[in-house]
């Protein structure tokens, strides 16, 4: 179904999709649960769990602005961005041998109301009445206007522009929606957003996106860790990184169709389980909007936006590090670590400094988007060749 | 073609190209230049300056294809247009994006290949816009023509500079790239006679 399309890059490598199993790859056939946007609404995605529960969070998630380091390191002035991001991703990978039905996860069943709308729409309304607890990151940045993260967004599924995204992904259908982790896991499995939503209790996290383009935005996600849900899943020993691909229909999606959508994107297992590391459901207390990755998506903020793909459907855990979008099509220009590091520049453009969304002047952009608690996993690499 | 056609067609031209910048001023005001304005005003300016450039270097090939001669005298207003908006451009990106700021600009301005040579083609288009004033023009002679062909260079790097800039989606870039090929090769001599003996239609038409 995906075979022959057109790169315009030679050295694309992609496989067709050999999925039996994508039930809910190209447009939901065949699910019949049906959640209307109240529903969305009525789940919080603000209750923050109790840091208790997991000893090892680190600071970088506590956003609320007593906690923040106030003053703030000269060369620190993160910025994360976020928009990069999405693009989604597809070839690579063979699909794993998955069990889709059933996951052997207990879950509280969601209630499902019948009918609705089952889409998400992004109105103009969308950051009336929005809900945050923190106004700004733990460096003191303040958050980056609703309408400027709702209206300047990276998803070339739909197009190669910026503003005209919002508009285009109007209309997305992004429920039902099921994602489905498999792949070296002991415990694989296919859940329904809600249900990821219920379990795990999104909370608020203030991060800094930055784009490999140069700007950035300081985003209220509402997602939680993404080590959380694979840790349910149990990865097998020789799991060492976990590989992600996004939603693609054409129909629904009128970008440059000769890209090698569905998007894919991959992080080391170790990266994956970083507590930083969140698959987000929501910004701004809301659920999210199309053109921010509805309605789930991966956020790595210490990486450049486009690591952080959009609208996820499949998470599989690999033996072999999987390829990544960018650096198939362009491997001289786009690495598979995409950490934020301003000594290494895009061959093409420097990364050393970075302008904030609605801000007039530039700023430094400190390595690691500002995260420093992530340099560990680091360690001993060198990051202008491992970039 | 009347001396009056020509005046309308002058009056077109300069409205022609001074609308991106009213637009430009009227979204801004408007609020209307996205969430990263710098970037849009830098975008818009960028892409004026190339297409009105593009038209200049058109107005050759159109006389020589055609036979129609009024259209020479729109190289000029094209061209010092095009540089007001290479202008704009260019402060919009030190002045405002960099703020002057020299210790960010030296890593794109000196080192990153797409900044230099945008960087390279406005420098080559300043000379042509100063030496465009007819007192100049007179006192140069024929090295006016000698030093204007300049433009061929700073078109080409322009059209580079465009390319290198470009992340993903390069169908608009390289279709310049073609535009500003065809625009050369209809100059090349041997085209020339060719089109002088099949295609000046024009020049057929009785007056």
């Amino acid at each position: 179904m995906r075979s022959n399309r057109l790169y315009f890059l030679s050295n694309s490598h992609c496989y067709p999709l050999t999925s039996t199993e994508t039930v809910f790859d190209n447009g939901n056939k065949g699910f019949d649960g049906k959640l209307t946007m109240a529903h969305l609404e009525r789940r919080s995605h603000l209750k923050r769990s109790s840091l208790s529960d997991n000893p090892d969070r680190l600071p970088g998630d506590e956003i609320t602005p007593e906690r923040l380091y106030v003053s703030r390191r000269k060369f620190i002035v993160g910025m994360g961005a976020v928009a990069a991001t999405a693009f989604l991703a597809a070839c690579a990978g063979k699909t794993p041998d998955i069990t889709t039905t059933s996951p052997d996860i207990p879950t509280t069943s969601p209630d499902i109301p019948t009918t609705s709308p089952d889409i998400t729409t992004a109105s103009p309304e969308f950051c009336d009445g929005t809900i945050t607890t923190g106004t700004a990151d733990e460096l003191g940045d303040k958050l980056t206007a609703c309408d400027d993260v709702t209206s300047y967004n990276n998803f070339y599924e739909f197009s190669y522009g910026k503003e005209n995204i919002a508009d285009l992904s109007r209309n997305f259908k992004t429920s039902p929606w099921m994602v489905t982790v498999g792949g070296l896991v002991s415990n694989p499995g296919s859940f329904s957003v809600e249900e990821l939503i219920e379990r795990y209790q999104p909370e608020e996290r203030i991060y800094r996106m930055r784009c490999v383009e140069g700007w950035s935005m300081v985003i209220p996600w509402n997602g939680f860790s993404l080590s959380r849900l694979l840790g349910d899943v149990q990865p097998k020993p020789e799991a060492k990184f976990v590989r992600f691909e996004s939603f693609y229909d054409p129909e629904q999606m009128p970008g440059d169709k000769s890209l090698p959508f569905p998007y894919f994107e991959g992080l080391r297992l170790d990266e994956a389980m970083h507590d930083l590391a969140i698959l987000s459901t929501g910004i701004y207390g809301k659920p999210l909007p199309p053109q921010d990755g509805a309605p789930i998506r991966l956020v790595v903020p210490w990486k450049y936006g486009f690591k952080s793909a959009k609208s996820i459907l499949n998470i599989d855990l690999t033996a072999e590090m999987p390829p990544t979008f960018w650096p198939t099509l362009i491997p001289e220009e786009y690495g598979f670590y995409a950490n934020v590091n301003p000594d290494v520049d895009h061959p093409r453009w420097s990364q050393s400094s970075e302008r904030r969304i609605g801000e007039l002047q530039r700023r430094s952009t400190p390595m690691f988007n500002g995260y420093d608690q992530v340099a560990a996993l680091y360690e001993g690499m060198d990051l202008t060749k491992f970039y | 073609m009347s001396n009056r056609q020509i005046i309308i067609i002058r009056i077109v031209i300069h409205i022609a190209a001074l609308l991106p910048l009213v637009v430009l001023i009227w979204d801004f005001t408007q609020g209307n230049l996205t969430a990263n304005p710098i970037r849009e005003v830098q975008l818009r300016t960028g892409a004026s300056a190339l297409n009105l450039l593009m038209l200049s270097l058109a107005c050759t090939p159109i006389n020589i294809l055609t036979g129609f001669k009024p259209v020479l005298v729109l190289r000029r207003p094209l061209g010092i247009y095009a540089f007001i908006y290479a202008l704009l451009h260019f402060i919009n990106y030190i002045g405002i994006d960099y703020n002057f700021n020299f210790a960010f600009l030296r890593e794109d301005l000196f080192e990153k290949r797409y900044a230099i040579v945008g960087f390279a083609s406005f420098l080559l288009l300043l000379p042509l816009a100063i030496t465009s004033f007819k007192r100049l023009r007179e006192r140069l002679g024929k090295n006016w023509m000698r030093l204007h062909w300049l433009v061929y260079l700073a078109a080409t790097l322009a059209v580079v500079h465009n390319i290198w800039q470009t992340k993903a989606d390069f169908r608009l870039p390289y279709i310049y790239g073609g535009v500003l090929v065809i625009l050369l090769v209809i100059r090349l001599r041997v085209v020339r006679n060719f089109a002088k003996r099949h295609f000046r239609w024009l020049n057929r038409i009785p007056p």
